[in-house]
């Protein structure tokens, strides 16, 4: 006969009375995990495979012709996904370039870092409507307050901005530069973490200024531009309200600022051709995805996260 | 023999003499720093703060001076009346009240439904709890477009579209992003404090509420602070979700007025600028608590 020993006994007892408070206290999110994630996630696989209004709620499986159709058929829906993956490319890198570039100088202990901070934070707080509606007047051609500066200032005609084809997205991407405080606030939080003794061993070595920045400050702040590029990187290829407000949702001009998400609410909620729109969702989740995982393909290469033990 | 061992290294080089500029710069390096510093940071803050000096001024300009060239930068004189007009032209305690009945349960759904989970992944050591964390994680990476189209198709089954409930109820469920914030939060109290209170007897349900949640109390400030603005800025949820003006909140109502509207940019400033002064103050009140949520969850994050 087997002795089962009281210490066994105990630690099972234990886990199973662990097991029961875990579940019970996660319980609210393992049903949210379940009915507004799992089921939804699901189903959208499903209805992207089919034809499927709300009109007419009989599913037709048609395989992969949602995919198809959108891909190689769809005109608005190629222009509409370069124009998100153009906000992406160009928005993402100047945010991080302009971001770390102000939580650098922001860093140093020179005065007024308060206030400079609150005047960096502050467009970060306006809700995306007012946002999009004061842009519409600032970058007017006529009367903004950009174009006007530009005459006063250097006797340069400034370009239509958002009323003009060509520029209207990098209008919108100068835009997103106004909201980096976002990114500079963790920047700096970051810089902060940077121990005082590298900086001191690199004094030893003579390294400058400059050489301090780039050899130790950028370094060790790696994973915070990495966690930074990954959020930047899933938030502007769903990029949606500012532009909709601006154009009323129909990405005037020309279908410059028509982008994705918009074409993906339009195809959903104004035709309701949801089988389109889902298989839209996940073409984006899978484009999410693989930028995601090359990102991190890249990170053994440039995120250092030697800090992390010093911490 | 004594001459070789001595490594090429070691000799000592006489010093070369630093040339002027490079003196100077040593010796004034950090008042030259700062003030190149501060010759970028204060154009480029001035940059930062024309939009909003530009709001405002709008806001406050008679009619005959928002169409005018070389523009007014200080309207003359100031119309404090478009602010009232403004808030006549639409509905607007009406949508701010939607606001804030939509906000307010939603605030209540994220208190009820995540400091537990919370809890539950940073203090009690079950078995799947690693995944499920994992999993929380993960749902952040998933694009809302993946799951909007059938929960539409799931509250409209229910009779729900036109209503709030769509826009309440999946706060009662936990979000990610906050079970995240606070997980990390709690980590910060000590092991022992919970470990000991269990070797005294206290139940888990003890231990949560009248231990954990009283030291967490900041963190759950956070998530209300957060909450509050998610609700207040919300435009998608809204959208797809509300279809009679009366339901309308405000960051939508906002929308519709600049449709029909779009020209009374006297007025539309003063409505943007209603929209953003109560999170403006709500901001300096809560500096703190605020940027420290932004940051525990962006450093420590992943």
């Amino acid at each position: 006969m087997q002795m089962v020993s009281l210490e066994a006994l105990r630690t099972s007892r234990m886990a199973r009375r662990n097991l029961f408070y875990g579940v019970l206290f996660a319980s609210p999110w393992l049903l949210g995990i379940i009915l507004f994630t799992a089921y939804p996630v699901v189903a959208s696989f499903y209805y992207s495979f089919t034809e499927y209004t709300v009109v007419n709620p009989v599913k037709q499986f048609v395989g992969l012709s949602n995919y198809t159709n959108l891909i190689f058929k769809d005109d608005v829906f190629r222009r509409s996904l370069y124009n998100s993956v153009y906000y992406a490319v160009f928005s993402i890198p100047l945010g991080v370039i302009v971001g770390v570039g102000i939580a650098l100088m922001l860093n140093m202990k020179i005065k007024g870092q308060a206030v400079y901070r609150t005047i960096y934070f502050l467009p970060v707080l306006i809700p995306d409507v007012a946002m999009a509606i004061l842009w519409i007047w600032v970058f007017n051609a006529q009367f903004g307050i950009v174009n006007t500066l530009l005459w006063q200032l250097f006797r340069i005609n400034g370009p239509g901005w958002l009323a003009s084809p060509m520029w209207s997205k990098p209008t919108v991407v100068l835009m997103s530069l106004w909201t980096v405080g976002q990114g500079v606030v963790i920047y700096l939080a970051g810089l902060q973490d940077v121990p005082q003794s590298l900086y001191d061993a690199a004094e030893v070595d003579g390294a400058n200024a400059l050489q301090k920045t780039w050899h130790v400050t950028i370094p060790m702040i790696t994973p915070v531009i990495f966690f930074n590029l990954i959020m930047g990187m899933i938030g502007s290829l769903q990029y949606f309200t500012i532009a909709y407000v601006i154009t009323g949702g129909d990405g005037r001009p020309g279908q410059s600022l028509f982008f994705y998400a918009m074409y993906l609410y339009r195809n959903a909620f104004a035709f309701f051709k949801m089988g389109t729109a889902s298989a839209q969702a996940w073409i984006l989740f899978i484009m999410v995805l693989i930028g995601t995982l090359l990102v991190f393909r890249t990170s053994a290469r440039w995120v250092y996260y030697g800090g992390e033990e010093a911490r | 023999m004594t001459e070789q061992a001595i490594p090429q290294q070691a000799i000592v080089q006489p010093r070369r003499q630093p040339g002027m500029l490079v003196r100077l710069w040593r010796r004034y390096q950090s008042v030259i720093r700062e003030v190149l510093s501060h010759s970028v940071l204060i154009p480029l803050a001035i940059i930062y703060m024309i939009p909003f000096f530009w709001m405002v001024s709008t806001s406050l300009k008679p009619d005959t001076q928002i169409f005018l060239w070389p523009p007014v930068w200080i309207p003359k004189p100031f119309v404090w009346g478009n602010y009232p007009a403004a808030i006549n032209f639409i509905p607007f305690w009406a949508y701010v009240k939607n606001t804030l009945v939509i906000a307010s349960f939603a605030i209540v759904g994220v208190l009820v439904s995540c400091p537990p989970v919370a809890y539950s992944f940073s203090r009690i050591p079950w078995a799947g709890r690693n995944t499920l964390f994992m999993m929380t994680i993960a749902t952040m990476m998933l694009p809302y477009q993946v799951t909007m189209i059938p929960l539409f198709i799931i509250f409209s089954r229910l009779g729900w579209v036109g209503g709030y409930l769509p826009l309440i109820v999946p706060q009662f469920f936990g979000g990610a992003f906050y079970i995240f914030l606070l997980r990390q939060f709690f980590m910060t109290i000590p092991q022992d404090l919970t470990d000991a209170a269990r070797i005294d007897g206290a139940s888990e349900m003890r231990i949560y509420t009248q231990l954990m949640l009283p030291l967490t109390r900041p963190a759950l400030a956070t998530i209300v602070v957060f909450e509050f603005l998610a609700r207040w800025r919300d435009f998608l949820g809204p959208l797809i979700y509300l279809n009679t003006p009366e339901k309308y909140t405000i960051s939508l109502g906002l929308q519709m007025f600049r449709l029909e509207h779009g020209t009374e940019w006297a007025l539309l400033m003063a409505c943007s600028i209603v929209l953003t002064t109560p999170v403006i103050i709500l901001y300096f009140f809560v500096q703190r608590t605020f940027i420290q949520g932004i940051t525990l969850t962006g450093l420590k994050g992943v």
